[in-house]
């Protein structure tokens, strides 16, 4: 390419290479200033960044950077962190028995707080972002004032700690057999229609009520009022686990299903568990403690209410 | 002789139809056997096809209107490669409305095959792969013929490349629905279909270089070295990140060679340099030969070119762990991915300065030319997407971004705006020329595609950039007390309006490609619409004379 060659183009007033392809030609324009020196720049900041900061692979690890600055450090600081601001709430909160904790109303407002921060990450997939269960699949409630198992805190934190049928000694069990065949079909209409009745979603009748007597009062109780020590649910209230149809109570009686929970204590500390038990009991329906276990006028007491 | 070949080719089909069969009969999976099926029943095909002697493009050649005869260059794969890019785009981006809905939908998951886990490789491999590599064949072997003045080199090998990469899509595609993956992204393809992509990926590489070597210009132009780079470094990044064991030479499991940290590592080395080598630096190899010739202008800077180029190619490949912040990689390689991050940003908009600038002096074609319009926005999007790529690496702002919609919105601001838009503008240049119409069908057409599509990466964008800051500050949100405020139900939920106007803005784009492909087979039937120029001079024709003389003032 000599000097004479070259042409220059007109818009740009920029000569050009000199090569061409299919007509593409290309012009000599130097780097763009700006461009440069902010690549400079970058390169600059990045081997400074290099020297500051863990970097440079060598043959056993790596260097570890003038700041001394490490992931997992910078992880166990933040931790450490919250962890100190919480510290003497968790504290407190420990060394508190759980139906104490409402006697002092700011700890309390912090096991709430605590509670429900748990509660989102191990129950809201069971019962719900706001605790409201899902009711026909037979996962409970908990805003109402219907309990299967005692909702004073102290319950409710046992509840929590040993689960619902989990295998082992101290836990909650309680099953009901299926009745597949132990009716005809007039038998089990009649039941049906009983149940229904306890309340209130039909008349009672006779047949029925003889069949309940003999097969289901002894844990449902005579009225239907449920019974806490073995989980059986109330049936003369407007709160069905599974469904209130004559179809679903049926379905139920024929073939029951029965709702599992995991026993927490194995996985949670106690502390967090007592603030699951408070926030829980917040929710609307939590029960205050009574000293002798009496469950049936707690229960009709809140019946009436 | 011919009947010789014939008979040989016949024999030849006939053998691969067996084998095909005999791996059906003795697979240990569902998804293997299906797959021997497609290529027993392919195989099959071209038995009768070559029995009769029967050239089976003659037909389709009809239907797509392809000019008969001998070209100057060799443009039957060409035609092909945009035909094939105009379908599997249309499969891509109905794929990927699909699943927007479904996201915001949870309803339109239809176990086991139309659920989520398995359309979203399903469209994102249509994008990438079928979309986009189908693109990238098509106008490589378009420009390289070109810029070398020269036919391309092993014709029947570049016609078992095309056909070659057809069926590997078909596998892939068919596998992700059946549920067979190797749980790589970008990378889903099992063993087998990586074997065979690999041999096709050798011939195109082949062809490539050939028609390079028997080339009669001087110098290799700059889109040569951007596409070189992208077909080599896509043959190691392949080969190295699907390197595995089959559980069973008949069945379609297979193991990773790699494990824990080490994998994920290669795997993001693969996914950040399947975005640097394929979705940039084959897509900047179009804009290079595509944007001067549209414009009619010389490329802006010869020095930029060579000096982005090489800065570009040496900085990307060590990029990749910054896909792994605050995870188990160790610190150093984390350090070493941001850094070159931020080293990128330059390289990477030496390109768009490369091509906007080539503009110069050409400007009003902006107004007047909706194909200069469609690449100045890729251009721009190209830009705005390599800047955010460099920011989000930061580990500040990663450790907000990171796992959020954000990251959605980036690639997406990315592929539709920058990969989507040269590409459209790619095709509306090729289509007339390859079919030898004197225009596109319709220009205002192309407009219409422009402002439907901009609009819907609009949308898309903002709506994932709002969805992902608001999903990476509900996730560390702590109340004053000291616990998360939010569960990740929450934050589901809190998304949900975010989703629908992602979908709308891609329902925009998409319906911008159905004008696309209405115009493109139109233009395929030599039909050219009616209509007003995109630009008029107003012309007064009562303006247009001198001043009369009663009009001077009376003093």
């Amino acid at each position: 390419m000599a000097n004479d060659d070259k042409r220059i183009d007109q818009p740009t007033g920029t000569e050009f290479v000199g090569h061409e392809w299919d007509g593409i030609e290309e012009l000599n324009t130097p780097l763009p200033r700006w461009w440069l020196w902010t690549f400079y720049l970058t390169v600059f900041w990045g081997l400074a960044y290099t020297v500051a900061y863990p970097a440079w692979p060598m043959i056993s690890g790596a260097t570890q950077g003038m700041l001394g600055w490490t992931s997992r450090g910078q992880l166990a600081d933040e931790m450490d962190l919250a962890d100190q601001a919480r510290m003497s709430v968790n504290e407190r909160i420990a060394a508190l028995d759980v139906e104490k904790l409402a006697a002092d109303p700011e700890l309390m407002e912090q096991a709430i707080a605590g509670g429900a921060a748990a509660f989102r990450v191990n129950c809201s997939q069971c019962h719900g972002s706001g605790a409201a269960g899902y009711q026909d699949l037979g996962y409970p409630n908990l805003n109402d004032d219907d309990w299967l198992w005692g909702g004073s805190m102290s319950e409710i934190e046992y509840t929590i700690t040993h689960g619902i049928r989990q295998p082992g000694e101290d836990r909650r069990q309680g099953v009901m057999p299926p009745f597949d065949g132990a009716f005809d079909n007039a038998q089990m209409a009649a039941l049906v229609s009983h149940v229904r009745s306890l309340s209130g979603l039909e008349q009672p009748n006779a047949a029925g009520a003889a069949t309940y007597a003999d097969n289901c009062a002894a844990c449902h109780g005579t009225a239907g009022e449920g019974n806490r020590e073995l989980g059986a649910p109330r049936l003369d209230d407007a709160i069905w686990l599974r469904g209130s149809s004559a179809a679903a109570i049926r379905a139920q009686i024929v073939n029951p299903k029965m709702g599992a929970m995991p026993a927490f204590g194995e996985r949670l500390d106690p502390v967090t568990i007592k603030m699951l038990a408070a926030f829980v009991h917040s929710r609307g329906g939590g029960e205050d403690f009574v000293e002798a276990p009496v469950e049936e006028p707690v229960a009709e007491a809140d019946a009436a209410e | 002789m011919q009947a010789e070949s014939a008979l040989g080719r016949v024999a030849l089909w006939f053998v691969i139809a067996l084998l095909a069969l005999a791996a059906m009969l003795s697979a240990k999976d569902g998804g293997f056997a299906a797959h021997a099926l497609i290529v027993a029943v392919t195989a099959f095909a071209l038995v009768l096809v070559s029995a009769a002697r029967f050239d089976p493009t003659t037909s389709l050649n009809s239907f797509f209107r392809i000019p008969p005869g001998e070209s100057q260059y060799d443009d039957d794969p060409v035609r092909w490669g945009v035909l094939a890019t105009m379908f599997w785009g249309l499969a891509g981006f109905v794929a990927g409305l699909y699943i927007a809905l479904q996201l915001a939908f949870p309803q339109l998951n239809f176990e086991p095959y139309l659920n989520f886990g398995r359309l979203r490789p399903l469209h994102t491999s249509a994008v990438i792969f079928a979309f986009g590599g189908n693109a990238l064949l098509a106008t490589s072997f378009y420009v390289v013929q070109r810029t070398c003045r020269a036919k391309l080199a092993f014709p029947s090998l570049a016609r078992f490349v095309f056909w070659g990469y057809q069926m590997f899509i078909v596998l892939a595609a068919t596998g992700y629905l059946l549920g067979v993956t190797q749980s790589k992204e970008y990378a889903e393809p099992e063993w087998y279909v990586d074997l065979w992509l690999t041999i096709v990926w050798v011939a195109y590489l082949i062809v490539f270089v050939a028609t390079i070597v028997k080339r009669k210009e001087p110098h290799i132009y700059v889109a040569n070295w951007f596409f070189l780079a992208f077909i080599i470094t896509v043959a190691m990044l392949h080969v190295v990140n699907n390197l595995a064991i089959p559980v069973s030479p008949t069945g379609s499991r297979s193991y990773q060679v790699f494990a824990g940290v080490q994998d994920a590592l290669t795997q993001w080395w693969y996914g950040h340099n399947a975005v640097g080598f394929f979705l940039t630096a084959g897509f900047l190899a179009m804009m290079y030969y595509f944007v001067p010739k549209q414009a009619e202008r010389p490329v802006y800077s010869y020095r930029l070119s060579i000096i982005h180029f090489w800065s570009l190619i040496f900085l990307y490949i060590w990029a990749g762990p910054h896909h792994l912040h605050y995870t188990a990689l160790p610190d150093w390689a984390q350090t070493l991915g941001m850094v070159f991050s931020v080293m990128l940003w330059m390289p990477s908009w030496g390109g768009m300065i490369n091509g906007l600038m080539t503009l110069n002096g050409a400007w009003d074609k902006i107004r007047t030319d909706p194909i200069i319009r469609m690449m100045v926005m890729a251009l721009a999007f190209y830009g705005m997407s390599t800047f955010e790529g460099p920011m989000m690496s930061i580990k500040a702002v990663n450790s907000l971004s990171h796992y959020t919609d954000w990251t959605i919105g980036h690639v997406h601001s990315g592929a539709l705006g920058w990969n989507g838009m040269i590409t459209f503008a790619c095709v509306y240049y090729l289509v007339p020329r390859l079919w030898k119409r004197k225009r596109m069908y319709s220009l205002r057409m192309i407009n219409w595609h422009f402002w439907l599509a901009t609009l819907g990466i609009v949308f898309y964008a903002a709506s994932m950039w709002v969805a992902g800051v608001t999903q990476g500050l509900m996730w560390r949100e702590y109340g004053a007390d000291g616990y998360l405020v939010n569960s990740f139900a929450d934050t589901v939920a809190a998304l949900h309006p975010m989703y629908l106007l992602r979908a709308f803005g891609g329902l925009l784009y998409l319906s911008g490609y159905v004008i696309m492909i209405w115009n493109v087979w139109q233009t395929l039937a030599g039909r050219v619409r009616e209509e007003a120029p995109m630009t008029e001079t107003p012309h007064d024709e009562n303006a247009d004379r001198p001043l009369p003389p009663a009009a001077v003032p009376a003093e």
